[in-house]
């Protein structure tokens, strides 16, 4: 990339350090069920304290890729490194790595405080030492009047703790989670997440995650690895992911957006504002595109224009002198969404774009509604080219 | 509601027509009189002539040990063919492994106590108490194989792998987790492995020899013979220890079934 | 969501190895090789001896003498005596008579208590398995005190006047008193598959159908019982073969015209200790058994 888009949660990007060593080295992975292949000769490299997450819809890959680091599966061919140690044939139970599993896999017949001592009782660890232990995981995860419950006399949000103290309890290298909150209700979904970070960030661990879920895949990471098909799409900061998606699968999992198929009519290099990018101009069928971008298509390539919904204006009178970034239609429907109002527009030629407003003030009737004609507008930097 | 009184009515007479039976054999094992149409009033005297009847008691002797032994064997390899039977889905031979465990199931049973006896006689085996074990061992495991598979169907893979996650090596995360949880499957199984062999005339009567009369074979030569209340008291004895059976096999297994229950919802809602 | 199959972390060891072993070995000793046996002793010839056949295999060296003293003699006696052929027939006759029966009533119990609150489901359970773990013999024996002509039913239909005080109940001893015996003892083997079928059935699928217009009476037939059919077949396969091969039923219960396959054997290997003929007698049984139960299951893989 050639430029970091908007500003990153903290200072910390091990990963623009070319003299950084990964942490976790995904090496060539491939992972066939016969003739199925869920992984295809992937390599991905993960920091020390990172918190990344593995993003993509079921059956991409990501999971299988998940327990191949915890040694559930072996790789078909390719080496994952940890600390730059082949970790082939070594079994789960001596990783240095711990899970937490969607199900949170509590031991039904053990209470929450023998749970959360189990791994350390594996290893051998003298009786104090674990009892201090687990006190300490259980006030990390707030259980302390717990400790005496089974897992069956606990809610849904307590389990996923006792499943978290569990898994961190043994002070794993890497703490991998798989859909941990998917079985969580979105409010405390919400809360957790942020629990989640505050952990991460206090005890210093590097988290590997994977989920579904753009929303919490965006909120507690650092990095993002978007998975398709057993490959990895795209890997990036999550503002520069729903920024600067490189291909339209990835933006168009992430988020709402515009897609609308153009042709490269000027591609000269030229900056028209010193400091920017320099120009590209496209059409749609008639409709006039210019964006800001470093982009290597030709002339009379075929791409793709991908524009964010709140990024384009909505507004019932023309835009002044220019037939540029701009389309006229109807109000074809309105989704209401409490903070944002979302109008489909249907286009004079039939096609329809979505634009967001933000709905700044109480008033019930917005000033727009169903029928009205309308014009759209949105800024040289407001979309994006994508080549593939 | 129109259904529900056809419902209860059906309920109602059904078991009535299974319980029927089994309570008047119980009341009369109480009668004075010797005729089974003619009540004498409250009577313990077949329970204490039981008592005094050597053979009978001895028979009752042989088959309960024959019955703890071979349901605890049978339990063990019961346990152990489920395990197969779920846990490598693919082993070679599996197809005729699995026609083994099913067969006996509904195999009629003096198929199976002849072909045991011949192959005791081809072998040259004296036949007697270890035959009758053997044979009654053969034929529960595949009950106590199709419990405990059930059960390890249901189970959660994913609490074993959190073992093994842990530090925990695979032959001891069995230990620490899967039996445990498997555990009041195996013990209904037990029960009835037990129950079954307590119960079987026809494989003891081709398998047993001489001085391994079991309980079953001892009634059925009595009742060919006629009635006699003797038997009405042996057989609300066998009733009454089934029935507490039963029951404690009940309570562990629903014990166990809301486990499962709760495993499972957890599971469904991770996959949505 | 599950993005990967079944874990294979765990690679085979020779000790894993021992768990299959085990129990395998001890079914191929005592399960298999009996049956081997038992078509090998088919083909001897009765003798009055120990064991009472012949020929015995005396080693490797007379294998030539010891095949060619192998015959189908007892199979042909088996067509050629007219009883065998009867017997058959007439386990097949009973044993599908007696499933009928058994589905007849079975069916409505086991919808009965599908339908029953789901508090009292589990009690009802418990109430049809319980009977089902008392002992065969004991309950068959419970039937003849009833049904014996001065037992307990003569006296309760001439209490009620049914019965004339000079009359009998002539059901002891006859094909009825089997059918009666039969259904008592395989009901819960019958209401417990089909009471696991039912009991899953979404009952939101009747709401659908009764939403769309459909009776209650139709609902029935059109989703209910269409859904339920793996449960009588279930049922109707396990009720239907071992009642082929009963034994202590008509023996206890029937009368000397009843003729089961079971008695039959038992008969030639008791009675008249002809153990080769009851070996191919039992050949026969399992062959007339097996041979359904896998064009059945074939056919079951060809719909599915």
């Amino acid at each position: 990339m050639a430029k970091s888009l908007g500003p990153v949660k903290r200072k910390f990007s091990p990963w623009t350090d070319p003299s950084a060593t990964p942490f976790i080295r995904f090496e060539n992975i491939t992972k066939r069920y016969g003739d199925f292949t869920a992984v295809d000769n992937l390599t991905l490299d993960i920091y020390e304290r990172e918190f990344f997450s593995l993003l993509g819809p079921s059956g991409c890959g990501k999971t299988t890729l998940m327990r191949m680091l915890a040694g559930f599966e072996e790789p078909t061919s390719g080496r994952i490194l940890l600390q730059g140690k082949d970790l082939s044939g070594v079994p789960p139970y001596r990783r240095p790595t711990n899970m937490m599993f969607q199900s949170y896999a509590l031991f039904p017949h053990m209470t929450v405080e023998k749970n959360i001592a189990f791994g350390l009782e594996q290893d051998g660890l003298a009786k104090p030492e674990i009892k201090a232990r687990v006190e300490e995981m259980l006030k990390l995860v707030k259980l302390e009047p717990f400790a005496k419950r089974k897992p069956a006399q606990l809610s849904g949000g307590q389990r996923q703790r006792v499943a978290l103290a569990r898994s961190l309890a043994k002070r794993p290298k890497v703490l991998l989670l798989d859909e941990p909150l998917g079985a969580l209700d979105r409010k405390l979904r919400e809360e957790t997440q942020f629990e989640l970070m505050d952990i991460q960030h206090t005890l210093g661990l590097t988290f590997l995650i994977v989920t579904h879920d753009q929303e919490e895949a965006m909120t507690v990471s650092d990095r993002i690895a978007v998975m398709d098909k057993g490959v990895v799409v795209q890997v990036a900061a999550p503002a520069e992911i729903y920024e600067g998606p490189n291909c339209r699968y990835v933006a168009e999992f992430i988020g709402d957006i515009n897609i609308l198929d153009c042709a490269v009519t000027e591609n000269a290099g030229v900056c028209v504002h010193p400091g920017h990018p320099p120009l590209v101009r496209l059409e749609s069928d008639g409709m006039k595109i210019a964006v800001e971008q470093e982009c290597p298509a030709s002339n009379g390539a075929k791409v793709a224009f991908a524009i964010r919904p709140e990024k384009v204006r909505i507004s019932l009178d023309p835009p002044v002198e220019t037939d540029v970034n701009t389309a006229h239609g109807e109000v074809w429907d309105i989704g209401y969404l409490g903070d944002f109002s979302v109008f489909l527009v249907r286009l004079d030629d039939g096609r329809i774009l979505r634009a967001a407003q933000a709905n700044v003030s109480r008033l019930v009737d917005r000033p727009i509604t169903f029928g009205d004609m309308v014009w759209l507008t949105w800024p040289l930097d407001g979309g994006l080219v994508l080549t593939r | 509601m129109k259904s529900s009184r056809f419902d209860s009515t059906v309920l109602t007479f059904c078991f009535a027509f299974l319980y029927l039976p089994i309570v008047i054999l119980v009341v009369y094992s109480f009668n004075a009189s010797k005729l089974v149409t003619v009540w004498g009033g409250f009577s313990l005297q077949w329970y204490r002539s039981l008592w005094s009847n050597e053979s009978l008691m001895d028979a009752a002797w042989v088959t309960a040990r024959v019955g703890v032994l071979s349901a605890s064997i049978g339990t063990v390899l019961g346990t152990l063919a489920a395990l197969t039977l779920v846990r490598f889905p693919r082993f070679p031979g599996r197809i005729p492994f699995t026609g083994m465990i099913y067969a006996p199931l509904v195999m009629p049973e003096v198929i199976t106590g002849l072909s045991m006896l011949l192959l005791f006689v081809a072998l040259d085996v004296d036949r007697g108490f270890w035959t009758v074990t053997i044979a009654h061992t053969t034929f529960t495991m595949c009950y106590v194989a199709i419990i405990v598979q059930s059960r390890l169907l249901t189970f959660d893979r994913s609490l074993e792998e959190a073992a093994m996650d842990l530090g925990c090596p695979p032959v001891k995360t069995f230990f620490k987790i899967t039996l445990p949880l498997i555990l009041p499957a195996i013990v209904s199984g037990w029960m009835l492995a037990f129950t079954l062999s307590l119960d079987d005339l026809v494989i003891a009567s081709f398998t047993t020899g001489p001085g391994a009369t079991t309980l079953p074979i001892k009634i059925y030569s009595q009742v060919r013979l006629g009635v006699t209340p003797e038997i009405n008291a042996v057989c609300t004895l066998l009733i009454g220890l089934v029935t507490i059976g039963v029951i404690i096999a009940s309570i562990t297994t629903k014990r166990n079934e809301a486990r499962r229950i709760r495993d499972e919802h957890a599971a469904i809602r991770g996959v949505l | 969501m599950a993005d990967a199959p079944a874990p294979s972390f765990a690679k085979a060891s020779p000790l894993r190895w021992l768990v299959v072993i085990i129990p395998y070995l001890w079914l191929v000793l005592f399960f298999a090789a009996p049956f081997l046996i038992i078509f090998k002793i088919s083909l001897s010839d009765s003798a009055i001896a120990m064991p009472p056949y012949e020929p015995v295999f005396e080693g490797f060296g007379k294998l030539g003498d010891f095949l060619s003293a192998l015959d189908f003699e007892n199979y042909q006696s088996l067509v050629e005596d007219s009883l065998y052929l009867a017997a058959y027939l007439s386990s097949l006759r009973i044993a599908l008579i007696s499933t009928l029966l058994l589905l007849l009533i079975g069916y409505p119990m086991a919808l009965a208590m599908a339908r029953a609150p789901s508090t009292i489901r589990p009690t009802l359970m418990m109430m049809v398995i319980l009977p089902f773990w008392t002992s065969f013999l004991i309950r068959v024996y419970a039937w003849i005190g009833i049904l014996k002509p001065e037992g307990l039913l003569t006296v309760a239909l001439q209490a009620v006047g049914l019965l004339a005080p000079d009359q009998q109940v002539e059901i002891y001893r006859t094909d009825y008193a089997v059918f009666i015996g039969i259904v008592y003892s395989y009901l819960p083997f019958m209401v417990l598959p089909l009471y696991a079928t039912l009991e899953k059935l979404d009952g939101t699928l009747l709401e659908a159908a009764s939403d769309l217009g459909c009776p209650p009476w139709k609902a029935f037939w059109r989703i209910t019982f269409p859904l339920s059919l793996p449960g009588v077949i279930a049922g109707a396969m396990i009720c239907f073969i071992p009642i082929t091969g009963e034994f202590v039923i008509p023996d206890l219960l029937g009368g000397p015209e009843t003729l089961m396959i079971g008695r039959t054997l038992w008969v030639e290997f008791f009675g008249n200790r002809d153990w080769p003929l009851a070996s191919a007698v039992a050949v026969v049984l399992l062959l007339a058994l097996v041979v359904p139960i896998v064009i059945f299951q074939n056919q079951q893989q060809k719909v599915g």
